[in-house]
């Protein structure tokens, strides 16, 4: 570390001041008082009903297991919110995950397990933010094993983007910025002195800080990869990349000018200088409330956030908190739900475990692999759906389905029901959840025309139960199940 | 057959089918005899397209819209086709059209260079023949079809994968542009309810096609374009399908963004579905000319999508990914040869296709490729990304000789790389004004600063 940096910073970390900067009490409750006035985010008033409920265990996790979202409702928003942000501790629950022929998965071996591993966590979690903020530092830093070629280094990011999920971004960065995966991602590991590589120092402040052409310059680009240069790894024959360390002989110790700072920086250096760029905060908060909420923040609400982040040190579940609890969650338009969020989503409705490979070629038929982001920006969620993808969803809701198959001759024949409580044996198969007026009636024309049409007597004891199963897909693949 | 256009219009059309994807899927038995008024002429255009409609019931006399749509479009005068293949991974062009007659190439490529006899030789200019695996695309070539592009790229080179086919994709040097080249130009000529106007056979969006206000389809590459769905049969899959598409359709005017996008692709995926019927699956009959296998989707996507233009369905832009991976830092010889013999032989196989159906002269395919790569190779038997790559126009209407010359090996740029002689700012420049007849300076930024070169016949 040079000191030479930190010295001439003109922001150290806060956290660092407040340790020698002792206040007296007064001025302390005055200062904490103004913040307060200063930083109030808006918080919704509205009724916190079992829709509501649905909405933040969507965003904020994975969709409901059957019950779970009337059970959230009744905490109320505060607690709620408090529930999925200060989780107990993990206890998965349900089936363990099989292959194809019923053995354990071998993530870090077999073709494609990784992808299993994880989704298993998705779907028996009991902590489903910190395993969705899991996702968010995927898309964030996204890193793909297409350049990796490591479901070993994978899987060690993955764990630390589980263990960090909502503690400081600033020990993410640094976290991240060493991590093994993302050095061979972004050609951090063999850049050298001689040969400084710009791209892990572009892409950090480019996607994961400051945002494109944000307070930076190409200068600082070149700069800052100097800063970094120094990691290197090994080879083995049967491990693949191994050892990865700072060789200090490698890294240029000179002295670097970023913006507009001088100092014989290094990688910490790098993060510091990135963390305290004035562009910063803004595009945190920015970036953050986006994997929540489609609308940007309002000025005042994005100020509010910004001074939140930096109070608090760059911690990030403050900031999840207000946004789980701000207005603009509950009031504003849906969000198309990732293809990997509704697909693990459907598990959890039906309490299925991972229990088949498939799932690797579903959902990256639903355009989403995990470990596969299509490049360093991430996936891009205006890009969810098109038709080829929403005909993934499709097949992937065939295979959710597949051991839930009412076939005519060997299923208990149905009671005679109206349509309309077809729709509702259809709706409480998968845990009853909430769908609009419109889709309703279609549905329940749909499940009319099964009644009308059913003219012979075969067709009697058949068609309530073809019905079901055409119901249950059409409910899960509605655009009310699509987007959340 | 002059007695009526639409009729011997839709005649023709519907031989196409019939001759296309197999047979025209069987009227079903509920549909009212397509004669005199019974039908409106956008259904029975529709339908004689080679459209698996199924209207059923009183409720819906009326065609979703998009079927409408796409009928409606299909009744006009039929229009150009432009078929983009993209070559991942950035194509070796010394070894496609390798410079044996180039003193250096030797010095450059002492193992990976082709031998003096081998493949065919390149009538435009003798330092160059083609790679044996090039053999369809020579063809093609000695026939006056293709144009070679054999040194197209841009000033400021950019050696990232991503970086470079971002920049082919989106038509301009610029990271941030975030709507495809062809995406844009559907944008200003397009319809906003006519999904197949761009489609793409990747499984997911190409983002040379990312429109910012039309819709595009895309399609998976396997030819299979059904919503298979086990535990419902009979008439009640029509039921469900219908449903879908009113589903879709409801929600599609939605106030809430996010339904409205679900609805829209709801209803735009379901109606995808009836009208690519004839075209997929057990319709779909591959003519014997296209690779029987190692060449992927290829043949499949290929010879459905001729099918689809001479039933005359209103396809104006069109991307796939062709087989292979050509980012080969090592092994070069035998990746390359297997990659460049299937996209070869199925870029014949096409254009016989589609000379076959007599829509050749609507259709031109441009192939492409993010960057090419080193002049000299790197010993691992293969090569390192590079600069200027090789690339080709494909079709009877092309001019058939070469855009730009053969940069030559004795002139590389510092990083040891082959120098642009075109541009392919200035290529697509060309393909919307000459081929596809619109105004490129709405498309393409800075559309004024590039040379268009003469691309037609």
């Amino acid at each position: 570390m040079s000191t030479g940096g930190l010295a001439r910073s003109p922001i150290a970390s806060p956290r660092l001041r407040s340790r020698f900067i002792v206040p007296a009490e007064a001025t302390r409750r005055r200062r904490r008082r103004a913040r307060a006035r200063r930083s109030r985010i808006p918080v919704y008033h509205g009724r916190f009903g079992v829709e509501q409920a649905e909405r933040l265990l969507w965003r904020a996790g994975f969709g409901p297991r059957p019950g779970e979202a009337k059970r959230l409702a009744r905490k109320g928003l505060d607690d709620a919110v408090r529930s999925l942000t200060r989780p107990g501790s993990e206890r998965l629950s349900g089936p363990s995950p099989r292959d194809d022929d019923g053995r354990p998965l071998a993530p870090e071996d077999a073709y494609g397990h990784a992808q299993l591993w994880w989704l298993d966590r998705m779907v028996r979690t009991r902590r489903p933010l910190v395993e969705r903020m899991a996702l968010v530092w995927h898309d964030w830093f996204a890193t793909s094993n297409e350049g990796v070629g490591s479901a070993r280094l994978m899987i060690r990011q993955n764990k630390l983007f589980r263990r960090l999920a909502l503690r400081s971004f600033e020990d993410l960065l640094r976290e991240v910025t060493r991590d093994p995966a993302m050095l061979i991602w972004l050609s951090g590991s063999g850049s050298t002195k001689e040969a400084p590589n710009e791209n892990y120092a572009r892409e950090l402040m480019e996607l994961f800080t400051l945002g494109a052409a944000r307070g930076y310059s190409e200068r600082d680009v070149r700069e800052q990869a100097r800063a970094l240069t120094g990691f290197e790894h090994e080879w083995d024959d049967n491990l693949g990349p191994v050892s990865f360390h700072f060789e200090h002989d490698n890294h240029d110790s000179g002295v670097k000018r970023v913006f507009g700072e001088r100092g014989r920086f290094d990688w910490r250096d790098t993060c510091r200088l990135c963390l305290t760029n004035s562009n910063h905060p803004s595009f945190f908060v920015t970036k953050l409330w986006s994997y929540f909420i489609p609308t940007p923040p309002s000025k005042r609400t994005r100020s509010a956030l910004e001074r939140l982040y930096v109070a608090g040190d760059y911690e990030v579940r403050p900031l999840v908190e207000a946004i789980l609890r701000h207005p603009a969650f509950y009031e504003g338009p849906r969000m198309v739900k990732p293809p990997i969020v509704h697909i693990a989503g459907m598990l959890r409705a039906l309490g299925r475990g991972v229990d088949t490979e498939a799932w690797v070629w579903l959902s990256d038929g639903a355009g989403q692999q995990l470990f596969y982001p299509p490049d360093v920006a991430g996936w891009d969620d205006n890009l969810w759906l098109d038709t080829s993808t929403w005909r993934g969803r499709w097949i992937a809701t065939v295979f959710a389905l597949q051991d839930e198959l009412l076939q005519p001759g060997k299923a208990p024949l149905l009671p005679e029901e109206s349509a309309s409580a077809a729709v509702d044996r259809a709706l409480s198969f998968w845990g009853d959840p909430t769908i609009s007026r419109s889709t309703r009636t279609a549905l329940v024309a749909f499940a009319e025309r099964c009644r009308t049409g059913a003219d012979r007597p075969w067709k009697k004891d058949a068609y309530p139960l073809l019905c079901q199963n055409a119901l249950r897909m059409m409910i899960a693949t509605s655009p009310d199940l699509q987007a959340a | 057959m002059s007695c009526c256009n639409d009729y011997s219009r839709t005649e023709l059309l519907r031989n196409a089918a019939a001759a296309a994807g197999g047979a025209i899927p069987e009227p079903d038995s509920r549909m009212p005899v397509p004669a005199g008024s019974s039908l409106s002429r956008r259904s029975f255009l529709l339908r004689s397209a080679g459209v698996a409609l199924s209207v059923y019931g009183a409720t819906r006399l009326e065609l979703p819209a998009i079927e409408a749509a796409v009928a409606e479009a299909a009744a006009g005068p039929p229009q150009p086709v432009l078929v983009s293949i993209f070559l991942s991974g950035g194509i070796d062009p010394l070894s496609v059209l390798a410079p044996v007659g180039d003193p250096v190439y030797r010095k450059l490529r002492p193992t990976l260079a082709l031998g003096e006899a081998e493949g065919t030789g390149f009538a435009e200019d003798g330092r160059l023949r083609w790679h044996p695996a090039a053999a369809g695309l020579s063809t093609l070539h000695s026939e006056g079809k293709v144009s070679v592009l054999p040194g197209v790229g841009y000033d400021h080179p950019d050696q990232s994968h991503f970086n470079s086919r971002h920049f082919w994709e989106v038509g301009a040097l610029d990271r941030q542009l975030r709507t495809g080249w062809m995406g844009r130009y559907l944008d200003r000529t397009g319809t906003p309810d006519n999904p197949l106007q761009g489609i793409c056979f990747d499984g997911r969006l190409a983002p040379a096609l990312a429109a910012a206000k039309v819709p595009v389809a895309t399609v998976s590459g396997d030819g299979r374009f059904d919503l298979n769905t086990p535990g419902v049969w009979s008439e009640m899959s029509g039921w469900m399908h219908d449903t879908l598409a009113s589903l879709g359709a409801r929600h599609a005017s939605s106030r809430d963004a996010g339904l409205r996008q679900a609805g829209a692709v709801t209803a735009q995926a379901t109606s995808l579905v009836r009208v690519l019927k004839p075209f997929g699956g057990k319709n779909l009959v591959v003519p014997p000319d296209y690779p029987k296998q190692d060449a992927g989707n290829m043949p499949r996507s290929l010879s459905s999508l001729a099918a689809m233009i001479a039933a005359g369905l209103p396809i104006r832009c069109v991307a796939i990914t062709g087989y292979g991976g050509y980012d080969t830092h090592d092994d070069q010889p035998a990746d390359l040869e297997k990659g460049l013999k299937a996209v070869s032989s199925s870029l014949l196989a096409f254009q016989r296709d589609l000379e076959a159906r007599g829509v050749a002269d609507r259709v031109l395919t441009q192939v492409w490729s993010e960057f090419g790569r080193r002049g000299e190779e790197n010993g691992s038997l293969g090569t390192d990304h590079g600069a200027a790559g090789v690339g080709f126009l494909i079709g009877t209407r092309v001019r058939g000789t070469m855009i730009g010359e053969y940069p030559g090996l004795d002139r590389l740029d510092e990083d040891g790389n082959l120098r642009a002689t075109s541009d392919f700012r200035g290529v697509y420049c060309g393909l919307l004004e000459q081929w596809l007849g619109t105004d490129a300076g709405a498309v393409i930024p800075e559309a004024a600063r590039f040379a268009r070169p003469a691309l037609l016949k």
